[in-house]
C-alpha cells in the first residue's frame, strides 16, 4: 500500500514536470496558440466542449469494443481449428501474418468505399487489425499443452472435444489474455484510422479520427489536443479493463496474473 | 497358472529408423504383483511403462493387459507420472474427479468418491487449494488419488517419487503399500532407487541397456506386509546390497 501511494506521487510529479516543460516551451519559442496550445486552454476546450468530446468518445468507444469483442470470438475459432492439425496451421497461418503486414491505412478507404460509412466498417477495420495477434497467440497456447498432461487424457479416454475443452482451452487462456492485451490497445488505433475516412455523425461530431481531423482544418489546436488526450486515455482505459478481466479469471492459478509483491 | 495381468511377449521397440529402445523383451506380471523395473540409463524402462499404456506403439511383440490390448484395457489401467501432471487451473478436488468427469460419472457420485479418495491419501484440508499452493508431496498425492479415483485394477508409476525428498518419499512408499493392502493392484514401478525398488516390491526386473532387455528377474523375500521397520531389517539391507551388485554388473557389461 505504502509502495503505491510512493508510486502515485512519482507519476503525479512527472506529470507536472512535463507541464511545466509545455508551458516553459511555449513561452521561450514565442509559440502561438493554432502551433502549441497551453495546458489550460486545453483544458478549457475540453471542458467547453465536453458533450461533443464525449459523443466523439462514445462513437470511438463503441467501434473499438465492437471490433476487439468480435476479434476475440473469431480468434478463438480460428485458433481451436488451427490446433486440430499441422496441415491446417501450415495452409492457412500464412494468411493471418498477412493480416498483420498489410497496412490499414491504405485499406480502411477500399473497406469503407465497399460498405459505406457508419459505424460497422470501422468496427470492421478495429476487427482485422486486432485479430492476428489474438489467433497467434491463442494457437501457440492451444498446440503447446505438456506432453504428459495430453497422455492423462489419453489414457482416460477423452474424446476430443473433451480434450479441447478441458485442456487445451483452459491452458490457452493466459496466452488468449496476452492476444487481447495486446490488441486492446490497436482496437483504438484501428477505430482512429478508420474514422480518419469515414464521414461524420452530423457536421463536425463523428469518433475521435474524424473530430481530429476536422478541428484540423479549422485550426482548432487547443480541441486537437483534448481529443489526442482523450484517445490515450480511452487506449489506457480498454487496456486495463483487460488486464483486470485478466485478473479476474487467472489470478488463482496462473503465475503471471500475481501482482510481484504477493508471495 | 492363471491369466498373467501384464503379458509381454517378445516385444521390441524403435523410434522410426533409431535404434532399438527396447528389443525382444518377455515377461509376465501375475495379478497383484508390485514389479519395480530398475536399470541404467537408456535400458527404456519409461518406454516400456508407456508400451504397456498403449500411448505409443509397438515395433513388434504383444503386449496384453487382462488378455486385451492396451488400449482396450485402459479403464483398468491408471498412470501416475513422474511430475504430478495437474491441471492448474483446477482446484486438488477439481483435480481428483478429472477422470470420473471425463468418463461421464454423474456428479452426486463423482463428489462421493473424491470425498473418499481425499481422505485416503490426507489432503482434505487443502481440498479447494490449487496445485501452486501445495508441496511437491502433496502434489503428487493429489495426482495418485486422481488415479486411484477411476478404480484401476492396474497401477504404472513413471519414477512418480524421483523429485521428492527423502522423507516424503519414504512415507508416501509407506502410504503406497499401505493402499495397495487395501486393494488389489497389479503395480508396474519403474524407478532409479534400489532401496524402494527392493522395499516395495515382490520382484524386480533389472533391464540392460542399448537395446533394453531383461537381465535380471528378481524375486524379494521380505515379509508380505512392510512397514517402516522393514528398512532397518539385515534382510532388507542384504537384499539392497544384492540388488545393487547385481545392477553394477548390468551397468559394467553394457
Amino acid at each position: 500500500m505504502k509502495k503505491l501511494v510512493v508510486n502515485f506521487f512519482t507519476a503525479a510529479a512527472i506529470f507536472a514536470a512535463l507541464l511545466l516543460m509545455w508551458v516553459a516551451a511555449i513561452h521561450s519559442l514565442h509559440l502561438q496558440a493554432f502551433m502549441l496550445p497551453t495546458p489550460a486552454a486545453v483544458a478549457k476546450a475540453a471542458w467547453d466542449r465536453m458533450p461533443d468530446l464525449l459523443t466523439s468518445l462514445g462513437i470511438t468507444a463503441a467501434e473499438a469494443a465492437a471490433g476487439l469483442g468480435a476479434s476475440i470470438i473469431a480468434g478463438v475459432l480460428v485458433s481451436v481449428l488451427f490446433a486440430q492439425s499441422r496441415w491446417i496451421r501450415r495452409m492457412f497461418y500464412p494468411y493471418t501474418v498477412l493480416l498483420q503486414t498489410v497496412p490499414i491505412v491504405a485499406v480502411a478507404p477500399l473497406i469503407l468505399m465497399w460498405i459505406g460509412s457508419g459505424l460497422f466498417p470501422v468496427a470492421l477495420i478495429a476487427f482485422i487489425i486486432c485479430l492476428a495477434p489474438i489467433i497467434a497467440n491463442t494457437t501457440q497456447g492451444l498446440i503447446s499443452v505438456d506432453r504428459n498432461l495430453v497422455d492423462l487424457f489419453v489414457m482416460n479416454n477423452a474424446s476430443r472435444t473433451q480434450t479441447m475443452l478441458r485442456l487445451r482451452l483452459p491452458h490457452a487462456m493466459p496466452a488468449l489474455f496476452t492476444g487481447i492485451r495486446i490488441s486492446s490497445g490497436i482496437a483504438v488505433i484501428g477505430a482512429i484510422t478508420g474514422e480518419l475516412f469515414a464521414s461524420s455523425v452530423r457536421v463536425g461530431v463523428g469518433g475521435i479520427g474524424y473530430a481530429i481531423q476536422y478541428a484540423n482544418s479549422q485550426l482548432e489546436t487547443d480541441y486537437l489536443f483534448a481529443l489526442v488526450a482523450a484517445a490515450t486515455v480511452l487506449g489506457f482505459t480498454f487496456f486495463f479493463s483487460v488486464t483486470f478481466v485478466e485478473w479476474i479469471f487467472l489470478h488463482k492459478w496462473h503465475e503471471s496474473a500475481r501482482t510481484p509483491d504477493e508471495d | 497358472m492363471t491369466q498373467p495381468a501384464i503379458r509381454l511377449s517378445k516385444i521390441s521397440k524403435r523410434f522410426s529408423s533409431g535404434p532399438a529402445i527396447i528389443e525382444n523383451l518377455s515377461a509376465d506380471i501375475a495379478p497383484g504383483e508390485f514389479v519395480s523395473i530398475i536399470g541404467p540409463s537408456g535400458c527404456g524402462k519409461s518406454t516400456l511403462l508407456m508400451l504397456v499404456a498403449g500411448l505409443t506403439p509397438l515395433t513388434s511383440g504383444a503386449i496384453e493387459v487382462e488378455a486385451q490390448s492396451p488400449q482396450k484395457a485402459r479403464k483398468t489401467l491408471s498412470f501416475i507420472f513422474q511430475d504430478a501432471t495437474l491441471l492448474p487451473w483446477r482446484t486438488v478436488r477439481a483435480n481428483v474427479a478429472l477422470g470420473l468427469e471425463l468418463a461421464g460419472v454423474p456428479k452426486p457420485e463423482r463428489e462421493a468418491i473424491v470425498t473418499r479418495q481425499l481422505a485416503l491419501v490426507g489432503l482434505e484440508h487443502v481440498a479447494g487449494h490449487y496445485p501452486r499452493q501445495l508441496s511437491g508431496g502433496m502434489k503428487m498425492r493429489t495426482s495418485i488419488a486422481r488415479s486411484l479415483a477411476t478404480s484401476p485394477r492396474i497401477l504404472l508409476l513413471d519414477e512418480p517419487f524421483a523429485a521428492l525428498d527423502e522423507i516424503t518419499r519414504d512415507r508416501l512408499n509407506e502410504e503406497l503399500l499401505r493402499l495397495r493392502s487395501e486393494h488389489d493392484w497389479t503395480i508396474l514401478f519403474v524407478t532409479h532407487s534400489v532401496a524402494e525398488a527392493v522395499f516395495l516390491s515382490d520382484r524386480i526386473l533389472v533391464l540392460a541397456p542399448h537395446p533394453g532387455r531383461l537381465a535380471h528377474d528378481i524375486r524379494i523375500d521380505l515379509p508380505a506386509t512392510r512397514s517402516a521397520e522393514t528398512r532397518l531389517t539385515p534382510t532388507f539391507d542384504t537384499t539392497v546390497a544384492e540388488v545393487s551388485r547385481t545392477l553394477r554388473h548390468v551397468e559394467a557389461g553394457s
